[in-house]
């Protein structure tokens, strides 16, 4: 009751900074199926401004998924991650081990469950600059692993300029975040591909 | 019968019987829009009854919020207009491309300068409202910046802040100081009949120049900036505003005369400031500078017209009729 008091706080809050209203063509999804929610980040406003954004009965479904590194430190990060998020851990690989990447798409499978929807950021880590980085690999691997599940592509205009990495005071610019069509890893699809395809949908809603 | 029809003015006195006015022609407004949606037959032509309905209803609420405002008295219309001015800067410093390390002095701006700014109005401490933003404010962000070491387009990006402080706090601070001005001799009003006075001319300028804009305009007057601003608007707009504002001598300290140079000034300077605020949004690439005001646009598309008639309005009246 008090989590859910304040994860809707934390949103509300993130909303009112953020200035960010839903726009673009609504979501149309035929059936139930779990949604992989993939956005551009630059600020920490990003994954509470998407979140609620989100209808309500998806919302609650929905668990972000970030790197244990930043959000398994100190007390009150972890709390906010484990306790008012959900969100998934995962640890960000800095080689490219191969056992350590499997083990990260083990932990985003399991934390889905058959049910939850999960938001990530496929560049991996913060843009300073506001320009979209190279995607990492994993939204592939995750796809191979679950055929069945539905990429969003989710665009954020100005969150950088509203808080940016390295910056703890916001400043009241609009921001905006948009949404579109959802895409599904096709049969023989290889991961140049289906990358390239997400990352288009993505750019296509930067107006 | 006499007595109690005096006896009722000196009760509502000219700011209540200014407002009875504005709510009186936005009920006739109100009919003639819900009359045009019968007659309306093209689709063209119910697009601008549309929208014409839109900003009406916008009007109400904006005259409602305006009420509330002047009824709590100083303290109300002070902090409405520092609002306005904190969404107007919001709205200018989103369409205008700042640099991550204008971060700081983009928070000065936003939570030091414009609370400090209209503090002071409400302080009446004129002294210090008069220079805040451009002695101050204009130390205060370019040296800010300068310190974050990043010297890239430095005059363009210190330029664009102060620039947006001063249109939208500054400038539109000096509407709500007409509160400050001290007693003008020989004049029952006070300085919220005047501010009322200022934004009624204003807007019903903007307005009239819309409509007679819809019903006679044809040559545009800066095509490159707005090809929505005619010259038959803008002819007919400013001389009904002109009209309908010397005709509400008796609200003022003005005589007739007076008023109607007042209107004039206030009318021309809010063509001017809305001409400008409209080349900054070409400039930009965009129509409106926000969408928070139905069929209007942003706050700033709103206020535009405030810009440069508050401040120079406010001279105007403190110069020739405070002593």
């Amino acid at each position: 009751m008090i989590v859910r008091l304040i994860a809707r706080f934390l949103a509300f809050i993130a909303r009112l900074i953020s200035g960010a209203r839903p726009g673009g063509s609504m979501i149309i999804v035929k059936g139930d199926p779990q949604m992989v929610f993939f956005a551009n980040h630059s600020s920490h406003l990003d994954f509470m401004v998407i979140w609620s954004a989100l209808p309500p009965q998806w919302r609650a479904r929905t668990r972000p998924v970030a790197g244990s590194d930043y959000w398994g430190k100190g007390p009150i990060r972890r709390f906010l991650a484990r306790r008012i998020f959900k969100a998934i851990l995962i640890e960000r690989s800095t080689g490219s081990s191969v056992s350590h990447a499997q083990e990260s798409i083990d932990r985003i499978a399991e934390g889905m469950g058959d049910r939850s929807h999960i938001i990530v950021f496929p560049e991996g880590t913060r843009s300073m600059t506001g320009e979209l980085l190279p995607f990492k690999s994993g939204m592939y691997h995750l796809a191979l692993r679950k055929p069945e599940l539905l990429f969003v592509p989710v665009y954020l205009a100005n969150m950088n300029r509203i808080l940016p990495k390295g910056e703890v005071l916001p400043v009241p610019i609009v921001g905006t975040v948009q949404f579109g069509a959802g895409i599904q890893l096709q049969a023989g699809e290889d991961k140049q591909a289906f990358l390239a395809r997400a990352r288009e949908a993505m750019l296509a809603l930067r107006r | 019968m006499d007595i109690s029809l005096k006896g009722m003015w000196l009760q509502i006195g000219p700011l209540g019987a200014l407002f009875l006015g504005v709510l009186a022609l936005l009920f006739i407004a109100s009919f003639i829009g819900a009359v045009l949606e019968r007659t309306a037959k093209s689709d063209s032509a119910k697009a601008t009854v549309a929208n014409l309905n839109a900003r009406i209803k916008a009007w109400w609420i904006m005259a409602a919020v305006f009420g509330v405002a002047m009824v709590t008295g100083g303290v109300g219309s002070v902090v409405m207009f520092f609002l306005l001015s904190f969404l107007a800067m919001r709205e200018f410093m989103t369409l205008t491309p700042t640099a991550r390390s204008d971060h700081a002095a983009l928070f000065w701006a936003f939570f030091l300068l414009a609370p400090i700014q209209y503090l002071l109005v409400w302080a009446k401490w004129y002294g210090l409202f008069s220079v805040l933003v451009p002695v101050y404010g204009f130390v205060a962000i370019t040296s800010r910046m300068a310190l974050s070491g990043d010297t890239e387009r430095f005059l363009e990006r210190t330029a664009t802040v102060q620039w947006g402080v001063m249109a939208c706090v500054y400038c539109v601070s000096h509407a709500p100081a007409l509160l400050m001005l001290g007693p003008i001799p020989g004049y029952s009003g006070n300085g919220a009949t005047l501010l009322f006075y200022l934004v009624l001319v204003a807007q019903l300028s903007d307005v009239m120049q819309y409509v007679w804009g819809k019903l006679a305009g044809k040559r545009p007057i800066a095509p490159t900036v707005s090809p929505s601003k005619t010259w038959g608007g803008f002819v007919g707009g400013t001389l009904t505003a002109i009209a309908v504002g010397t005709a509400l001598y008796w609200a003022t300290p003005f005589t007739p005369v007076v008023a109607a140079a007042m209107c004039l000034a206030i009318t021309m300077l809010g063509f001017m400031g809305g001409l400008v605020m409209s080349a900054i949004k070409r400039d930009r690439g965009v129509k409106d500078y926000g969408t928070m005001i139905q069929g209007h646009g942003g706050v700033l598309d709103r206020i535009d017209s405030l810009i440069f008639a508050a401040p120079v309005f406010f001279h105007l009246i403190r110069f020739f009729y405070v002593p």
